[in-house]
């Protein structure tokens, strides 16, 4: 009940994901209801090639707008952004992004660290965070501090994850609220309000 | 980051002490990266609490050049993004090899590895010459590295991997003289490059240039603060002078956009046409 309580105020989903969540995502994403009353944010591994496709290759499996976030940029409900190639992405208090081209975080740029730690700071028990199939643990550290600022915190079932690397580090880190199969995702955002 | 955050008044005072003690305003500055920056410094330095960062500051007048160094980003590699570097050998060198002389403004330069990658590209393109690169940047330690020309041994193989994709089909490593695990770019690009410090917050015009490279700068500033130095470049910019940006950057929103013309759809590159 209480965390029936607890999500009625979720504004902001951030999911994170490195090997193996490409595919996680893709599957979720048609399922994804319209209007959705959350922002969404994808923060996603992935190699920096001189042209990122991963636009084009998302925007055409959901009915909701779904964009690459740009610096400045003010955070929508029923949008879903993605974290441009080679770049952190940090949410200002104000509910805007930011773009930082500083030095990697867990070797990589994006990190998903960074983006849920400046949401945790921003968004308090307004965010919820979930995070995918993954070979490291970027993400995890980040959503440590989400839990003490009282945001949902969700993962993929590390038994269906390709990699269970990162969901698995989170589940030894902190308690988990939802422990979610593939198949179960969509439902679970689509719930979110 | 992990172990300590900085709160929104903390932040506040540290921005305050610097403008207040030395004149360095960074009041403009996107909240969110400066955080990081500082948050970074202090596990770096390892303080145990932002009252003792805050001393430091406050008190230490030769750590101010280290906050400096640490709190701005600089973050950069040569031939980054090599399909800008393609435009800009392909479509604006030739135009402005016109010009009897080239002025080059690099505001933002860090340690210098794009502004070598422009003296590489001006070199053949047989225009290094008849040009002259200002090199500014707010951070005085990254320009004494830049002013040096020498790079890490271990960043060349991706540089060159750059530089190959920006279209060219000459030997990258004819350039440098790899020593000591660093390598050493000929003296001949650095001699037609001035360093200096400029703070595009405070300071302003100084000349006037063809072409403007300000590249993962103004993603840390504010839009008052971008609009206020997107004025200064176009200031400092000839008529039909090029004005270049980061690759997430935009003209766009600004309110000098009317007097320029994005060059071509995709890249960040815009001429004025007044």
């Amino acid at each position: 009940m209480a965390q029936d309580n607890l999500e009625k105020k979720i504004k902001l989903l951030v999911i994170g994901g490195s090997a193996g969540s490409l595919r996680v995502i893709v599957g979720v994403l048609p399922h994804l209801l319209s209007p959705l009353h959350v922002a969404i944010i994808i923060v996603l591994h992935r190699k920096n090639t001189h042209e990122d496709l991963l636009t084009e290759v998302l925007a055409p499996k959901t009915i909701l707008q779904l964009k690459e976030a740009e610096e400045k940029e003010a955070i929508l409900p029923g949008v879903i952004y993605l974290a441009p190639a080679d770049y952190h992405l940090l949410i200002e208090n104000d509910h805007t992004f930011s773009l930082d081209a500083s030095e990697k975080i867990n070797f990589s740029r994006p990190s998903i660290d960074t983006t849920i730690e400046s949401a945790a700071y921003a968004y308090g028990d307004g965010l919820a965070c979930l995070l995918l199939s993954g070979a490291n643990t970027d993400g995890v550290a980040g959503m440590k501090i989400a839990k003490s600022q009282n945001a949902v915190i969700a993962i993929q079932a590390p038994q269906s994850a390709e990699m269970p690397t990162m969901p698995y580090g989170a589940s030894i880190s902190m308690a988990i609220d939802h422990v979610l199969f593939p198949n179960e995702i969509a439902e679970f955002i689509n719930n979110l309000s | 980051m992990l172990g300590v955050y900085i709160s929104d008044d903390e932040l506040e005072l540290l921005i305050t002490d610097l403008h207040d003690i030395y004149g360095y305003d960074f009041s403009d500055y996107s909240r969110a990266s400066l955080r990081r920056r500082f948050e970074r410094l202090y596990s770096i330095d390892k303080y145990l609490s932002v009252a003792e960062l805050r001393y430091r500051i406050r008190t230490d007048a030769d750590y101010l050049k280290r906050v400096i160094e640490e709190i701005t980003v600089n973050v950069t590699e040569m031939f980054r993004d090599p399909t800008f570097y393609k435009t800009l050998r392909e479509e604006v060198l030739p135009l402005l090899a016109t010009h009897h002389f080239i002025r080059i403004w690099h505001a933002g330069a860090s340690t210098g590895e794009e502004v070598y990658s422009m003296a590489i590209m001006l070199h053949e393109a047989n225009l290094l010459n008849k040009s002259l690169i200002y090199a500014t940047d707010i951070n005085p330690s990254v320009l004494e590295t830049a002013r040096k020309g020498i790079f890490p041994l271990t960043k060349m193989k991706q540089y060159t991997e750059n530089y190959i994709a920006s279209g060219v089909q000459r030997d990258f490593s004819n350039y440098y003289a790899a020593k000591y695990g660093h390598a050493k770019f000929n003296e001949e690009f650095g001699k037609r490059v001035i360093f200096s410090t400029h703070n595009l917050v405070s300071d302003q015009t100084f000349n006037e240039f063809q072409l403007i490279v300000c590249r993962n700068v103004l993603i840390y500033f504010d839009k008052v603060l971008q609009d206020r130095v997107f004025q200064l470049f176009n200031d400092s910019l000839d008529t039909f002078g090029f004005l270049a940006l980061g690759t997430k950057e935009t003209l766009k929103f600004s309110k000098v956009v009317k007097e320029f013309k994005l060059l071509k759809p995709g890249e960040k590159i815009w001429r004025k046409t007044i």
